[in-house]
């Protein structure tokens, strides 16, 4: 199991993760097994602007595209390259190589969730 | 009102395998059991094993109704034989479409799909005169596909019917893993391989067996998400996504499968629209870029819509993505290039000769 903890998490199924300059987004566990095969991804350009909740890009598993949302405000400093060759690996590692974004300045947002709470979301949501 | 999904002779054995279930057609059936890719692959590399017990079987017993409802002249098709033809209504739109199954105690059995089984089975009663002979036999049915380059020395090892000498959409009775099936030279992905259908009390020992004899193939159950990216690359249509009862088979690229020489319900409106002239026809076409094309999405060409996609996706065999769309003739043309309208942006398409994978010839 991949090391969650100082993760928060958005109900729209992203996390992040922030270092002392930079935060890092993707999306859950619980997210990739839903979308399944994932086999493309639109990603913002470097230096893009985001706001909390806005779309970031947009994820196509075999299933079907869907949108991604940022759970935190920023500029976008860098985006995963290795998923244009390797989408899978989100599905493979979620949390780790499957990362999809990197953000500085960020602006905090206040309704992430805890794991704790994601999971008791997730679990609500699935019955 | 809560409406319950119904459940295949199979649904244990899939949750078991630890399967992904998903609601289809009034049925709850495997979507997958690993990943979509994983499934394709095996099937295109050795053999996989599907449910296909949401299948709807019909049979019609009586020539003259068969021949009236099936666009294709089912008293030439031999017992033992089997024919992909279409139900039409009178204007000429596909209602379905079906394999016909000529049995050996006379009389017809249609392979339907699921989520048209009562359509279709109210459709043909209506066409009889009398007592239209037409029963629904779906329910006492467990329908299983065993597909790819593997699947017929597999099912050999386990039958002692010669399989060499049933040729493709041909059937023959037999036993397999000694349960007693009807075994088909068809299927839905593109690879060689047999559907079996077998007596709902031994569905779930025929299922087994197969799984462990074909340990030595690799052999991969395969749900539904695997089932529509293979049916595509082998560029069948999927009805309710590239045909309804609005498409004509002509507009389909369905011509093979009409005989338009006898009569069958459909055929003068057929006829007339091709005297027309047809103003839409199914193409296939290959993503210049990486974007993907999905159902719905417009085709358009100088800025204008001109069509309308109706399945896309990943080919997972040839590593781009592909679709199916309604273009004008004009547009029609292998080499045409069109934009598909993925998201706002005119993602660069180009018309390729169907279908877009065809299997190696054995050696």
């Amino acid at each position: 199991m991949a090391d969650l903890s100082g993760m928060r998490f958005a109900e729209t199924h992203e996390w992040v993760k922030k270092d002392e300059e930079t935060a890092t987004v993707g999306i859950t566990e619980y997210a990739q097994s839903q979308l399944g095969d994932v086999i493309y991804l639109e990603l913002p350009a470097v230096g893009q602007q985001l706001d909390a909740g806005s779309r970031l890009g947009v994820i196509e598993s075999v299933k079907a595209a869907s949108d991604l949302y940022s759970p935190v405000g920023g500029e976008v400093t860098e985006v995963n390259g290795e998923l244009k060759d390797h989408p899978e690996y989100v599905n493979q590692d979620p949390y780790g190589k499957g990362w999809i974004i990197k953000l500085r300045a960020v602006k905090d947002n206040p309704k992430l969730l805890d794991q704790k709470a994601y999971d008791a979301f997730v679990e609500g949501q699935s019955h | 009102m809560v409406v319950t999904a119904a459940r295949t002779p199979l649904y244990e054995e899939h949750v078991r395998l630890g399967a992904q279930m998903t609601n289809f057609s009034g049925w709850v059936m495997p979507l997958q059991y690993s990943t979509i890719r994983e499934e394709h692959r095996a099937v295109r590399e050795g053999v996989g094993l599907f449910d296909l017990s949401h299948m709807g079987e019909l049979r019609v017993e009586d020539e003259s109704l068969g021949q009236r409802v099936v666009s294709r002249d089912v008293t030439r098709l031999k017992p033992g034989r089997i024919q992909y033809a279409l139900l039409c209504n009178e204007k000429g739109g596909i209602i379905d479409d079906v394999l016909v199954y000529a049995v050996a105690d006379g009389g017809y059995l249609l392979v339907v799909n699921a989520g048209n089984q009562d359509t279709d089975f109210d459709w043909i009663k209506a066409q009889g005169k009398q007592s239209p002979k037409v029963v629904n036999v779906g329910r006492d049915w467990t329908l299983v596909g065993v597909q790819g380059p593997r699947a017929v020395g597999l099912v050999q090892r386990l039958t002692t019917a010669d399989l060499g000498n049933v040729k493709y959409y041909a059937f023959v009775e037999g036993t397999v893993a000694d349960v007693p099936c009807m075994i088909s030279r068809t299927g839905y992905t593109g690879e060689d391989g047999f559907e079996l259908f077998c007596g709902n009390a031994g569905a779930v020992h025929l299922w087994r067996a197969l799984l462990e004899e074909g340990k030595s193939d690799g052999i991969r159950p395969a749900g539904l998400g695997a089932r529509d990216t293979l049916r595509l690359e082998a560029g069948m249509r999927l009805y309710g996504n590239d045909m309804d009862a609005d498409t004509n088979p002509l507009e389909a690229g369905l011509d093979w499968t009409l005989n338009l020489d006898k009569d069958f319900i459909g055929r003068d409106a057929i006829i007339r629209a091709r005297e027309k002239g047809l103003s839409r026809v199914l193409v296939g076409f290959k993503m210049l870029d990486r974007s993907i094309p999905r159902h719905g999405y417009r085709v358009v060409s100088d800025g204008q819509r001109v069509g309308t996609v109706t399945s896309g996706n990943v080919s997972f065999t040839l590593g781009y993505n592909i679709g199916m769309a309604y273009v004008p003739p004009a547009l029609a043309e292998p080499g045409t290039r069109f934009g598909v309208d993925v998201r706002g942006t005119a993602a660069p398409a180009e018309v390729v000769q169907l279908p877009f994978y065809k299997r190696p010839h054995p050696k």
